[in-house]
């Protein structure tokens, strides 16, 4: 892809930001609730005070500047203060952000790690008892609700057995200097692997959790795509060449069936990323989805706008990813 | 002096041992190849026998679903799951392929029997360069000294220009006739013994056509490549292969030389298939439609499979038909043999 077609694709990007920073920044306002009467609400404050918050907030001002404003500022990377906070959003969210990070790659890493040999092997064995077995496996895994199946593996895993943490993201009595905000990189950046083994053991749950959907539903994909693939002529003809089994379903085969299943990876990370507000309340852990879901009940609007747009941005760019993925994969698409 | 010429372009490893004279490279006994279907097996290949010798080109003429491509591919072990072979000997150079272990059996494909496919498009990997896919079928039988001079080689054979250039190039970026050259160029990468080609011209126009079916005829006569040559067109076949065999619903009706089975059929299938050509020296000659359709592979009964579409049917030939020897090398499983041609 030449680097003005990239632009390109970039900028198409612009318009869809555009829109969903217009959506979000309504339909918070357009919620009924006053954040200034829920910020004052346990003071004595006189009318006049609430006046003078409400502009000192810029929220007496008309809905179109307000917008115009946040937008500006959204450019330059400026998200106002959260109201409840009181720091720079954007300072808040920075330091949430890697927790989440981690927790989702951990989660999509392991569904693609369980992921591709399930569908792999289903495929080859299609219609073979382990392929059926996987097929009610999957339909499972994508139909258990997160918020269930985490305090499932809680009780099991945590209280019965004593196996994993209930909760957290380290114990109480392991800190780590923050460098990067990545426990285990900063723990691996200290020097400490204890801390790095107590960061593992308390993702093992919540990732497990989070990622159970996504290799079911991956697992499915790439059996589809890949069973798909293994009655295509070019795999005939790589056999008829006298290829080993292993490099006509692994090179010849698996490459092609990945095609729709980094697709579908790379959207769905953006989906794990802005929809893991359950998977972190149940395990009490300390990232955006919880940080959004309080932003909400506090109707901290600045803090909530912030992090739609972030999860937007992720959502677009990690499209945007897996079209050049696509194309690395893909010579026919490469422009 | 021909001898001598043989055993240089058979330096071939654990093949490479004294043939009989006369013993044909390929020979098939009773082949019956069965797919089971929710409304019973189908038999797709029904007592296949064949026979094709070094240099020797065999056309497999019938229609879609008479069993000729199911029938190499039992040769190849190519069959897809749940086809499988139920009987009968398959033998490559004295060989029985069936009892093969399946490692020895890989190890001959694309050494020792290779398979040309109709849609080089489908056929080769989009994901792959062409160069790639033709080093990786030299590497796969340990011969990738100086694979990409090699490769080059073999795209330059095929008449494909500026070979060496080409070889980072994908799939779509070969026009269609250089295409179906790179694969069989591919194919043909390791110098194998026999070359199945399933329709391998039918996608091209007629010039390439010609310039593939020449590429053939030359690696038969230089090399002694055996050919199966399978196509549904008569035609080709009556240019290129001095015997033919021809198919219907999973059983062979009829087989000999070329040249005579064209002029004098001795089945109504095959006759009806010669009628249903048209000529370019006659071409006003009207052309006949064979009647009716190929019975249900699941439902067939004892009999003559094409009596329900024949002319010269009779109350016997809802009996056992079976290939019978007519001899100068011709057979026909007609009962009626010697009248079908007047």
């Amino acid at each position: 892809m030449t680097l003005s077609r990239l632009l390109e694709r970039l900028l198409h990007t612009l318009p869809v930001l555009f829109g969903v920073s217009l959506i979000v920044f309504l339909m918070i306002t357009l919620t009924p609730g006053d954040p200034v009467e829920i910020m004052l609400a346990d003071s004595r404050a006189t009318p006049e005070q609430a006046a003078q918050l409400r502009a000192d907030l810029g929220l007496d001002r008309p809905l179109a500047q307000r917008f115009l404003v946040f937008l500006g500022n959204a450019v330059t990377g400026d998200f106002g203060i959260s109201f409840f906070h009181r720091r720079p959003v954007w300072d808040v969210i920075a330091e949430r952000l890697p927790a989440t990070i981690e927790l989702t790659l951990v989660a999509i890493l392991l569904a693609i790690a369980v992921a591709i040999p399930l569908g792999v092997v289903a495929a080859v064995k299609r219609d073979s008892a382990i392929d059926r077995a996987l097929t009610a496996l999957s339909l499972f895994g994508v139909s258990l609700p997160g918020f269930w199946f985490g305090i499932l593996l809680i009780l099991l895993f945590a209280v019965q057995w004593s196996v994993f943490p209930v909760g957290g993201r380290t114990d109480f009595d392991l800190e780590v200097a923050r460098v990067t905000g990545f426990l285990l990189l900063d723990s691996l950046l200290a020097g400490r692997p204890d801390a790095f083994l107590a960061g593992l053991r308390h993702l093992a749950l919540p990732a497990i959790t989070l990622g159970l959907p996504t290799a079911a539903l991956l697992a499915r994909v790439v059996r589809s795509a890949m069973a798909e693939v293994l009655t295509s002529d070019y795999v005939l003809f790589a056999e008829a060449k006298g290829l080993s089994r292993r490099r006509v379903l692994l090179r010849h085969a698996l490459k092609n069936a990945l095609i729709p299943v980094v697709t579908v990876a790379a959207i769905e990370t953006g989906s794990l990323l802005g929809g893991n507000m359950i998977v972190e309340t149940v395990f009490g852990w300390p990232g955006l989805g919880r940080l959004v879901v309080e932003s909400i009940f506090a109707r901290n609007y600045p803090l909530v706008q912030a992090a739609v747009l972030l999860y937007a941005v992720t959502y677009v760019m990690l499209n945007f990813t897996a079209d050049l993925l696509y194309t690395a994969l893909n010579p026919k698409v490469r422009l | 002096m021909r001898a001598t010429d043989d055993r240089g372009a058979e330096g071939r490893g654990e093949l490479n041992r004294p043939r009989q004279p006369n013993a044909p490279l390929l020979r098939v006994r009773g082949l019956r190849t069965v797919f089971p279907t929710r409304r019973g097996p189908v038999v797709a290949a029904d007592g296949v026998d064949l026979e094709i010798a070094a240099g020797e080109a065999l056309g497999v003429v019938g229609e879609s679903g008479s069993g000729k491509s199911v029938t190499f591919l039992s040769v190849l072990g190519l069959l897809r799951p749940p086809g499988r072979i139920e009987g009968g000997e398959i033998l490559f150079d004295g060989r029985d392929l069936r009892r093969l272990p399946m490692r020895e059996l890989r190890a001959l494909r694309g050494r020792q029997m290779a398979l040309a496919m109709q849609d080089a498009l489908s056929a080769l990997n989009p994901a792959f360069t062409i160069g790639q896919q033709l080093i990786e079928t030299l590497e796969a039988h340990g011969l990738a000294k100086d694979a990409r001079v090699q490769a080059a080689a073999l795209l330059t054979r095929v008449g494909i220009p500026s070979a060496a250039e080409r070889l980072d190039d994908y799939p779509h970026q070969f026009s269609g006739g250089m295409r179906q050259r790179a694969m069989i160029a591919i194919s043909l990468a390791a110098r194998p013994r026999l070359l199945v080609a399933d329709e391998p011209t039918t996608a091209l126009d007629v010039t390439l056509r010609a310039q593939v079916l020449d590429l053939l005829d030359e690696l038969r006569e230089q090399d002694g490549l055996a050919l199966a040559l399978i196509t549904h067109d008569l035609a080709v076949v009556a240019e290129r292969c001095p015997r033919v065999m021809v198919m219907y619903a999973g059983q062979v009706v009829e087989s000999g030389p070329t040249a005579e089975v064209v002029v004098r059929p001795r089945h109504p299938y095959t006759r009806g298939l010669l009628e249903s050509l048209p000529r370019l020296e006659d071409p006003d000659r009207p052309l006949h439609p064979i009647p009716g359709q190929v019975p249900d592979l699941a439902r067939l009964d004892a009999g003559c499979r094409f009596r329900n579409r024949c002319s010269m049917a009779v109350a016997a030939c809802a009996g056992p038909t079976p290939l019978v020897d007519l001899g100068d090398g011709r057979a026909s499983r007609c009962l009626r043999a010697v009248e079908v041609t007047p």
